[in-house]
């Protein structure tokens, strides 16, 4: 659209544009999430940090990592000059429009990291030849493709929360470790380790990969691993980064001995397996099963209705459950069922790295891995899919199930077109702009797959206009939760499923070439 | 990238960034007795819906004229009643006779914002995909540029989805109108030019340029041949129209003329409020309002009006190529802005979409005018609450304008089409001092910028129209 000599004007009019265009959602919905992030502020700012953990006047205690709050404490130094009564600890659900402008602002500027590193994932595009057309390079469908996400914008800028000020250090200790900066990607990987921890799930991607490739400096001539080039002093260096981050943002808490009570704030196993909306994971379609096959049970006579558990897993109440014919599901039954998951991408990493893309798989692999079999995953974990090339397809058929998946955070009325219209907007450019990366390779989507996406269209149209005009609303309100959770659950799984097979045939057809 | 997903695109983002003004605040929110421009609307719909049809534009005991009476022409009466029906469906509560003044509630907003969106997605967005795809040059990448750029102008988004208003339908009608015209269908588009002027009385600041490029045009087909027959053609068609669309007032001229009465106030004065035209300014050092009487206020608009209308309808008439239509829309809408008779703010959406299409000829002269014309209303969005959504699509606008249409590139004296005045220049007396367009518009578009630093309310932004105005009265 530009004229042809001015291209590198295209990413700042993205960013800017994409930024503005949050800074018009301010007024719109917020969740509960606003209120938890406004109390920890009122925490960071007014009490001492030896009571930041403990502190419990609102239900939304600490469960972050001590970095987050020490970035609370930042923002805090900030919104005093908003409104000082954003942070009083006792004003519980304080909404005023200088509180509500300051924390969507604070979320816009934190984006920035986001941004920034996007820009460098788009430097570290190869580009095999450069597309006259701008909307045909790789480093602009990549750019817009991240910075217009549409998980991103709806969970954080509407729903409110920092995820894209998270994923942004990730973005950028991944862009540093394929440009061969080890030490540096793995100071970024372990400062967004202390401000989210649920990014300890790739830990095991990060853990390997940087052992084999930095801390093993050679290869044989046939890729595989020499162990006389083990370097100890790139282990003791890559040690000294991870320590020295952990050790600023536990520092002080280790000092007074609170490091218990950070830790239970930080893993609370009390909850169940599920959150009130089941996050579109293998455990979702594994309780689907066990209702089905008690249901079947109690039709057939197997089973005793008097005997079965009675509380409803998606009704809203946050609990441990028991499951009815299979067995229950247990947290370290869950911890290995994740590692186990993750094991052959691991292994696949292990053996033969081939460099940084091979590090992407294995993190992008490790990543869904943990969101299929974790305990009590949040169903906004779901927008952690990064590039992929050949895996057009996949990526097509993951982030429009996960997106979709997105939709029942949003519920109120007035938000609806805007789900509605950012999930086209995202779903057409994405769609259209990889079918003009691959074009001439054939289809990206089998036909079964589109069958599938489309379904997703009458999954919508049933849950959000027949079913509250139907008389089954009343009687069976979870219906539509359950429907969407399920439905997603199937093509986030076959997703995964499909990863593993194409990262496992590649690695077949690597060894074959050698052979 | 194939031209209907950019297409569609470009709709999508458009309809995106109008919901999301539509969650601020609108006008009189809030604010009892009289509330806003939303409670007339609500106002409207309760009336059509209740009363029979030859109470609507009189003072009755149901129907108080002095609070927001009527005063559009029947076919925004037409189209409260369809929005007043859906309204009973949902909510009886929302159109109750006397019951429901001063409405407000979450969801009552939420309808109301949909009609308008309605409205767009029916009337506006369709002209201007179609107007951009058939009536403009360039690549499609251009075309689709161009396409963004009118669907973000913050001016009218700003007032349909904050302050609340349907300007998107007559808006969208008169360019059905322009779309006729220049596809060569005549009659359909005088048809959609007559419904918006049975829309809004103030698209008569259009009309002009249209009878004027119709009339030149049957002339040039030959008044005795193929020319009459468009003519009467056209002429049917629009009396048709009329007809139709005044068909309940025609039983009883007192009726018809109770209408008329009711969308021309000639009792109204000058100018009410703050507004960006002549004589608002020249109140400030001549104070016209007390100085002439109200008849010779009236004569004296009238005739500078007309002074400055004149020039580019002659030479349409003589010329009716669509280029010199298009710039005959221009003129013609600033002169009413700038000499006409109460004239409000909001009129300068009026002069902004002929400038709109004129965005893929004179990228930086039509954008920043647009600009300003924003700026000119900022008083009123201040007083909606409204600073938010203006801050951000207008600098959305500039942003993306800008950096689409390459509008920076494309400023030399050729692009600017400034010969006209170049000739003029020549003309003038030795000793009179040449000004340099072509760099003193370069200059100016660093003022957006730094007007905003001085909120004169309406007085300083009219210096631009003026100009614009001469400029193109020069071609």
């Amino acid at each position: 659209m530009a004229a042809p000599v001015e291209s590198s004007g295209w990413f700042p009019a993205l960013a800017i544009a994409v930024s503005l265009l949050k800074c018009l959602f301010i007024n719109a919905y917020h969740s509960t999430d606003f209120e938890v992030h406004r109390n920890w502020l009122a925490i960071t700012h007014s009490l001492p940090i030896s009571r930041w953990y403990y502190e419990n006047t609102s239900e939304w205690t600490l469960d972050y990592p001590p970095l987050f709050a020490w970035f609370e404490y930042g923002l805090s130094q900030a919104a005093v000059h908003f409104d000082r009564g954003m942070l009083v600890v006792e004003n519980l659900n304080y909404a005023s429009p200088a509180t509500i402008l300051f924390q969507r602002l604070s979320v816009v500027f934190a984006d920035l990291v986001f941004i920034y590193a996007v820009k460098e994932c788009c430097t570290t595009v190869r580009e095999e030849k450069a597309a006259k057309d701008l909307l045909r390079r790789p480093c602009f469908v990549l750019a817009v493709l991240l910075l217009w996400n549409f998980g991103l914008f709806i969970v954080d800028h509407i729903h409110f929360q920092y995820n894209g000020f998270l994923f942004g250090f990730l973005l950028l200790s991944v862009a540093r470790h394929l440009q061969a900066r080890h030490l540096e990607g793995a100071l970024w990987f372990s400062i967004v380790l202390n401000l989210k921890h649920i990014n300890l799930y790739v830990a095991p991607a990060y853990g390997i990969y940087l052992l084999r490739c930095f801390c093993f400096t050679q290869d044989n001539t046939d890729g595989s691993l020499r162990w006389r080039s083990f370097s100890p002093v790139r282990l003791v260096s890559l040690g000294a980064v991870v320590l020295s981050v952990t050790a600023a943002s536990f520092g002080p808490f280790v000092a007074m001995g609170q490091l218990p009570q950070v830790l239970s704030r930080l893993f609370p196993f009390k909850r169940g397996l599920c959150h009130a909306y089941w996050a579109p994971n293998f455990w979702a379609l594994y309780n689907v099963l066990d209702k089905a096959l008690s249901m079947l049970g109690v039709r057939l006579g197997l089973l005793d209705v008097a005997g079965l558990p009675k509380a409803s897993m998606t009704g809203g109440l946050v609990q441990e459950f028991q499951h009815a014919v299979l067995p229950s599901v247990s947290p370290p039954t869950a911890l290995l069922c994740t590692l186990l998951a993750m094991l052959p991408a691991l292994w696949c990493v292990w053996r033969r790295p081939c460099g940084g893309r091979g590090f992407l798989r294995c993190l992008v692999q490790c990543a869904l891995a943990s969101f299929m079999f974790s305990w009590h995953v949040h169903e906004k974990a779901a927008p952690a899919s990064g590039e992929h090339r050949r895996d057009a397809g996949i990526f097509l058929m993951l982030a429009t199930t996960g997106h979709y998946s997105l939709f029942p955070l949003l519920f109120t009325p007035a938000e609806f077109p805007i789900k509605v219209l950012l999930m086209l907007l995202f779903t057409i450019y994405s769609f259209s702009a990889l079918r003009n990366l691959f074009s001439g390779e054939g289809s990206l989507l089998h036909p079964l797959e589109a069958l599938y996406l489309l379904g997703l269209v009458a999954v919508e149209v049933l849950c959000e206009v027949v079913f509250p005009l139907s008389p089954w609303q009343q009687t069976l309100p979870f219906v539509p939760l359950l429907v969407t959770s399920v439905y997603c659950a199937l093509g986030v799984s076959y997703s995964f499923v499909r990863l593993y097979v194409s990262l496992l045939t590649q690695e077949v057809t690597e060894k074959t070439k050698r052979l | 990238m194939e031209t209907c997903t950019l297409v569609s695109m470009s709709i999508l983002l458009g309809v995106l960034v109008r919901w999301g003004v539509s969650f601020n605040s609108y006008s009189g929110a809030g604010k009892p007795p009289m509330f806003g421009d939303y409670e007339a609307q609500r106002h409207w719909q309760e009336v059509t819906y209740n009363l029979p049809i030859q109470e609507w534009y009189f003072n009755t005991t149901d129907n108080d004229l002095n609070y927001w009476g009527l005063d559009y022409p029947p076919l925004t009466a037409f189209h409260s009643l369809l929005c007043a029906h859906v309204a009973k469906l949902i909510n009886p509560e929302w159109v109750k006779l006397l019951g429901s003044r001063g409405y407000e509630s979450p969801a009552h907003k939420l309808f109301m914002r949909a009609t308008v969106l309605a409205a767009d997605l029916l009337v506006y967005i369709p002209a201007v995909v179609l107007y951009c795809c058939y009536l403009t040059n360039g690549s499609t990448n251009k075309k689709v540029g161009t396409l963004l750029c009118i669907l973000l102008y913050p001016g009218l988004i700003l007032i349909d989805y904050g302050h609340f208003q349907y300007n998107g339908l007559s808006l969208g009608l008169t360019l059905w109108g322009v779309l006729g015209l220049g596809l060569g269908w005549d009659a359909l588009g005088s048809l959609a030019f007559s419904l918006a002027l049975n829309y809004k009385q103030m698209e008569l600041y259009h009309a002009l340029p249209f009878f004027c490029y119709l009339l030149g045009k049957c002339a040039r087909q030959g008044l005795t041949g193929r020319g009459l027959f468009s003519l009467v053609k056209i002429a049917v068609t629009v009396l048709v129209t009329f007809a139709l669309c005044w068909l309940p007032f025609l039983s009883d001229p007192e009726q018809a003329l109770q209408v008329l009465r009711r969308i021309f106030p000639v009792a109204r004065g000058l100018f009410e409020d703050k507004v960006a035209n002549a004589w608002c300014s020249l109140n400030v050092l001549i104070k016209i309002r007390s100085i002439l009487s109200s008849d010779s206020q009236f004569y004296l608009s009238f005739a500078v009006t007309l002074l400055a209308i004149t020039p580019s309808s002659l030479k349409l008439l003589k010329t009716p190529t669509f280029w010199q239509f298009k710039l005959a829309l221009v003129n013609s809408s600033l002169a009413f802005f700038l000499f006409s008779y109460q004239v409000h703010e909001k009129s300068i959406l009026l002069a902004a979409l002929p400038v709109c299409l004129l965005l893929n000829d004179l990228p930086l002269v039509a954008i920043y005018f647009l600009q300003v014309s924003t700026f000119s209303m900022l008083p009123l969005l201040l007083k909606d609450g409204l600073l938010m959504p203006y801050a951000v699509t207008s600098l959305a606008f500039l942003v993306l304008s800008t950096h689409l249409l390459s509008a920076l590139e494309r400023c030399t004296e050729a692009q600017l089409r400034l010969e006209g005045y170049r000739r003029l220049a020549a003309w003038l007396p030795a000793w009179l001092p040449r000004l340099d367009l072509a760099r003193i518009i370069r200059r100016k578009r660093w003022f957006p910028p730094s007007t905003l630093q001085m909120p004169v309310p309406g007085t300083f932004p009219n210096i631009r129209p003026c100009q614009l105005a001469v400029k193109h009265r020069g071609q």
